[in-house]
């Protein structure tokens, strides 16, 4: 508290002691307490010191209440009066004093916001950050846009027969196809009917030999071939496969469901071109290509997957009649779609789990 | 298969000479480019040489020549150039292959006359590496006589300027491993005519056998024998045929190999050369017996296989069919005369057996590449005669009269198509005609009918190269790849309204996202394990964990079958991970492991002609291991960093359990825990999860022997929860929420430290009735102010009422019954 505050109230508190009650109510007694009220809360510099002078000018002891009992020992129509004057000095005080309170109020307030202030780039990383993989990532991406297309999701075991892996598809016992795709045989020998399922393609057969016709699946999951790992391969890889099986389907429908596709995994301008191939499981069969606007060194087609109509005869292995029912199927690498999509140069990255990688992408 | 463009242009009318457009076509047609060699970077003058004075010089380090070559028009005034060179496989009169001053060889090698060894050399003679066209730089590169005139320009000569396109040939397209076949496609890619070098060779009537030729096996349909007495095989092979070989990416040896290859690249048909002095008694084809050997021309014993169909004559096995040739009766020294009398086999074979006997006896040759993949079976008496005319011509000698021709060539059956299938199959409407002057260019010969609905139906007969053609599928393949897959429009097919993702499917993002969410990566370890884990996990040797899948052909044979838990690769990721520089850890994946029956179930193999019976598609997935979907989890270091807000913690057992319990509940279910012993767990720090009374998973901390055995950080903790064994929970209840205030008590209950916290947590639940909206323990106590041996846990228990505010009488009440509940059931009391 300073010095003057206390000049003031000191001021005040002595005028009202020295002066008999009644003199309190002259108009310029009145006058003077709310000046002296007015100066002291002014002078207060902060809430405390405004609650301490307070008692002076509102107080019971305050001029303005001493007035107010005074006013019994006046007449009636000079009470009335009076009343007034000293109403209108009460009120003027209490105002004063509101004021005074309102603006130190603000004032602590501010005072309070400044001093609460924190360095708000200080890091607050006490859990580190979590992020699942990219290849689930575009696994369910891809899900998605075909559950958006009316597709369903069919999924199966990792480890298949190889009835399921390659008969049911049209891959004869001996047909050079079988060697294309380096099998992990399982059991006791090869000839135990067990593989590390080599494409997603067996999803396809089950979902033919469960699901009522029409059929449109997409069978997003985990695949395996006998390449040792290299910045190009991997033994364990993702593959996701799309087959409809209605009537009328036709190669139009796989390329309209191709470039559908694209578009949502590249961006409007992409687009899918056909080559010609061989899947044993497809007749006729392409390669996709892909035309990736974000390419290295510019716009171009990138080899993306393949595809075809579905071979009659892997129709037949699930009972359909191929009279009144076509379709087709495609299937592409997640791997290799992250890989160029993303710019990522080593293979390797996506299996040997370092947290660096994953968390690039996120949760 | 390798092709250079010239080769093709004399099959194919107008063929453009851009090697990238004829690319761009093969493309379009179905064959993949995998390159387009072109000539090495190489700049002329570049001239054929006759070497016409050699001078060996002498006294050097090493033995140089001193030659003069006569390079017709090149030579300088005086005559032939002198040239220094080092190599020493030629003599005077050999026709060479000269640089001269100004030229630059590839890899940027500048070639002027210099003076080295006392001479100044004017020109370099070249070998085939120098020039780029092989990879042969045994000597220099020696021309068959007559190839070239001194002086002529050997650019051309060597082929610089013609352009190699290298392919990959689709399994379904054995035909296209010839000349003859990619001809044939490039040719109906351009729309152009196509000489088939088929019909330039004219099979003349034969006069008896050329040799005895018993076939006592199926798998060998057809064998044509054909002999050339009196071959001179030292002759030279002709350079332009050389030349084919070397762009093909065949070495030229001798003539005698040297025409087989090339009438194999030519026409398909693979040929076998047998030295006739060497053949004892007729030829026969027959599976192996049981322990017989053979000797094949790599000088490898091969022990045979019954499956392995062989060539013999009366001295045993000669040849492994249609994959290597026998030792014993290999093109050897010319007899008597110089001359050689070679019988020339070209035979057709059961693709099937031909491609198990090359994976057997791991020998994928030329050959064997071709026959597995169907040869056409009426090529074998027109390569006969290609090659025995070759032999004739550059080697001299005669075509004996007789031919052998045992068995004959399966024949195709007619395939029928509806006209306007190629059009349905599309989606596009091809122009009038296209559909037969496709099957016509592809060799079919079609014919028409009427199908029983009155419509159109194309008989197509495949051409004898052609065996794929056996359904309209087929068919309506060669036509739209003809008419260009680029014709073909974009049309999205209106699919059924689908039913989204399913529960399960639901379930498992839910749970990998709560997981990374709270500060967990994701990871895809690998599925293959070794039993040395098993050891460091300390599972005992009846654990049905050891009980695994093996890999019959595991790429380390340490990791031989697929493991049943997540734990080990997701350990090996965590150990990676602290190699790296990382030893904070929170690690999780959701993936299948595989789990085998006790009672392995056979595995059926039904027919794929018609749909598997319900019985058999049963049994199949009977027959296949468990696969269940697990999620595992491990971590290590600290579960909250330190930093400026003050240190870190450490991650703990209670962490696993807690993310366990965030498991349960990202799945919809209300995780148990108990306590519980399994390795690799700590037999104090495990808990067993529960679905009810039902263990679907542990967590805690490992085993400190494990986390030693491994390498771990001590303390790691893992999680694992098979997420296929909770229940499904499409209905869960609507809670009640009361509107009402709470009464909440806190109560401290002392019982032996060995009651679970969660058995007394439950006691008060059920002790506490239906006014019991909550029970939470926030702390425990054990020391001084409790006997030893126990410990004491504090609760609040949250009551409400439903419907009126709750007095705290009935509160008071309530708590009382809860706490009778422990006390009776654990000997608890109020502290």
């Amino acid at each position: 508290m300073s010095q003057s505050t206390d000049a003031t109230s000191g001021d005040a508190v002595g005028a009202d002691a020295g002066r008999s009650d009644a003199a309190l109510l002259k108009p310029e007694a009145l006058d003077d307490a709310v000046d002296a009220a007015r100066k002291a809360f002014d002078a207060a510099p902060d809430l405390t010191a405004l609650a301490v002078v307070k008692p002076a000018h509102l107080g019971d002891r305050a001029p303005v209440l001493l007035a107010r009992r005074a006013l019994g020992s006046l007449p009636g129509p000079a009470r009335a009066e009076a009343g007034r004057r000293v109403n209108a000095a009460r009120t003027q005080v209490q105002e004063a004093f509101d004021a005074r309170r309102t603006v130190l109020e603000t004032e602590r307030d501010e005072r309070v916001l400044v001093d609460e202030a924190v360095d708000v780039t200080l890091p607050f990383d006490r859990i580190p950050r979590g992020a699942r993989h990219p290849i689930t990532q575009i696994g369910e991406r891809i899900a998605d846009v075909f559950v958006a297309m009316g597709y369903e999701v069919a999924e199966g075991p990792e480890v298949e027969s190889s009835w399921l892996n390659f008969d049911a598809l049209n891959f004869g016992k001996d047909h050079p196809a079988r060697t294309m795709q380096d099998t992990f045989y399982l059991g006791e020998s090869e000839e135990s009917g067990l593989v590390l399922r080599t494409h997603t393609s067996p999803v396809q057969i089950r979902a033919l030999l469960e699901r009522p016709l029409p059929v449109y699946v997409v069978c997003p999951g985990r695949t395996f071939r006998t390449d040792e790992l290299d910045a190009t391969h991997t033994p364990v890889f993702h593959q996701v496969e799309g087959l409809a099986v209605d009537k009328g389907i036709t190669m139009a429908h796989l390329k309209g469901t191709l470039d559908a596709f694209a578009r949502a995994m590249f961006g409007e301008t992409s687009r899918t071109r056909l080559r010609p191939s061989f899947f044993p499981f497809t007749e006729p069969s392409a390669e996709v290509d892909v035309w990736f606007p974000e390419k290295k060194g510019g716009a171009g087609w990138v080899e993306w997957g393949g595809c075809g109509m579905v071979n009659p005869n892997v129709l037949r292995a699930c009972g359909i009649d191929t009279a009144v029912y076509s379709g087709f199927a495609f299937g592409m690498g997640l791997e290799r779609t992250l890989q160029f999509r993303n710019g990522l140069p080593d293979m390797r990255d996506m299996v040997e789990g370092d947290v660096r990688f994953s968390r690039a992408f996120g949760v | 298969m390798r092709v250079p463009l010239s080769w093709l242009a004399a099959h194919v009318d107008g063929l453009p000479t851009d090697a990238d457009a004829v690319g761009e076509a093969f493309v379009r047609v179905g064959l993949e480019v995998e390159d387009v060699h072109r000539g090495p970077e190489l700049r002329g003058p570049l001239v054929a040489g006759r070497v016409v004075e050699i001078e060996e010089l002498t006294g050097l380090k090493k033995p140089i020549r001193w030659c003069h070559v006569d390079t017709g028009s090149h030579n300088g005034d005086d005559g032939p150039r002198g040239v220094i060179c080092g190599a020493r496989n030629f003599v005077v009169g050999d026709l060479v292959v000269v640089a001269l001053p100004g030229a630059v060889l590839p890899g940027g090698f500048p070639i002027s006359a210099r003076k080295t060894y006392g001479h100044v050399s004017d020109g370099m003679i070249a070998s085939a590496r120098e020039l780029g066209i092989g990879s042969d730089h045994a000597g220099i590169l020696v021309l068959p006589p007559g190839a070239a005139a001194p002086g002529e320009d050997a650019t051309v000569l060597l082929g610089l300027d013609d352009p190699v396109i290298e392919l990959a040939v689709t399994p379904d397209r054995g035909y296209c491993f010839s000349v003859r076949g990619l001809a044939r496609e490039i040719a109906g890619a351009f729309d152009s005519d196509f000489v088939d070098p088929e019909i330039c060779v004219e099979v003349p009537p034969a006069d008896g056998d050329a040799w005895p030729v018993e076939l006592d096996d199926p798998a060998c349909a057809r064998f044509v024998a054909r002999r050339v007495d009196g071959v001179d095989p030292t002759s030279a092979s002709p350079w332009w045929l050389q030349r084919r070989l070397l762009a093909a990416g065949m070495r030229p040896i001798s003539l005698i190999v040297d025409v087989t290859n090339y009438v194999m690249i030519e026409l398909g048909q693979p040929l076998h050369a047998y030295d006739a002095a060497r053949l004892t008694g007729g030829i026969r084809v027959r599976r192996a017996a049981v322990g017989e050997t053979l000797t094949t021309l790599d000088d490898v014993e091969r022990r045979l296989d019954p499956d392995d169909l062989l060539i013999v004559d009366d001295s045993g096995p000669i040849g492994l069919a249609g994959v290597m040739g026998g030792a014993s009766t290999e093109i050897g020294e010319a007899g008597e005369g110089g001359t050689i009398d070679v019988v020339l086999e070209a035979a057709h074979f059961d693709p099937a057996v031909i491609a198990r006997a090359a994976r057997r006896h791991k020998l994928p040759s030329e050959a064997s590449r071709r026959f597995e993949r169907v040869v056409d079976p009426q090529l074998p008496p027109v390569a006969a005669e290609r090659a025995a005319r070759l032999l004739v011509e550059h080697g001299g000698g005669t075509i004996a009269p007789g031919r052998t021709d045992a068995g004959a060539a399966p024949a195709l059956a007619p395939v029928r198509m509806p006209l306007e299938l190629p059009d349905r199959v599309a989606g596009v409407t091809y122009a009038r005609g296209a559909t037969v002057r496709r099957l016509q260019q592809v060799g079919c010969s079609v014919a028409f009918d009427t199908g029983t609905d009155g419509h159109g139906v194309v008989v197509a007969c495949p051409p004898s190269w052609r065996p794929d053609l056996v359904q309209a599928a087929d068919l309506v393949e060669e036509v739209l790849r003809l008419e260009g897959y680029d014709t073909v429009p974009s049309v999205l097919p209106p699919a059924p309204p689908g039913r989204g993702l399913t529960p399960v499917q639901l379930r498992r993002r839910a749970v990998s996202r709560a997981l990374a969410e709270i500060g967990s990566v994701e990871v895809l370890p690998s599925p293959f394990v070794g039993p040395a884990v098993w050891e460091a996990f300390g599972l005992p040797a009846d654990d049905v964990r050891r009980h695994t899948v093996p890999v019959v052909n595991p790429l380390d044979a340490d990791r031989a079958a697929l493991s049943t838990t997540l734990l080990p690769g997701l350990l090996d990721a965590l150990v990676r991970n602290r190699a790296r520089g990382f030893s904070d850890l929170l690690l999780h994946t959701v993936e299948q492991v595989v789990l085998p029956h006790r009672n392995p179930v056979a595995m059926p193999d039904p027919d794929v002609a018609d749909r598997p019976t319900d019985a058999e598609y049963a049994q199949i997935k009977a027959a296949l291991p468990a696969q269940p979907v697990h999620v595992g989890v491990v971590l290590a270091g600290d579960r909250e960093l330190r930093g400026w807000w003050g240190p870190g913690r450490p991650a703990r057992w209670a962490d696993a359990i807690e993310i366990a319990r965030l498991v349960g509940a990202a799945a919809g279910v209300g995780l148990r825990v108990t306590t519980a012993t399994l390795p690799p767990w700590h037999p104090g720090r495990c808990a067993a999860l529960r679905v009810g009374d039902w263990i679907v998973g542990h967590a805690g901390e490992l085993h400190p022997k494990v986390v030693e055995a491994l390498d771990l950080p001590p303390r790691t903790c893992a999680v694992e929860i098979d997420l296929d064994a909770l229940p499904l929970r499409d209905d869960r209840p609507a809670p009640q929420v009361s509107p009402y205030p709470p009464v909440t008590v806190d109560v401290a209950l002392v019982a032996a430290a060995d009651v679970p916290a969660a058995a007394l947590t439950e006691a008060l639940e059920v002790g506490g009735g239906d006014l019991l909206e909550r029970v939470r323990l926030f702390d425990v106590y054990t020391g001084e102010q409790v006997a030893e041996g126990s410990r004491s846990l504090a609760f609040t228990l949250r009551f409400r009422a439903p419907d009126r505010t709750l007095t705290s009488e009935e509160a008071n009440a309530a708590r009382d019954a809860a706490v009778a509940v422990a006390a009776d059931r654990f000997g608890a009391t109020l502290r």
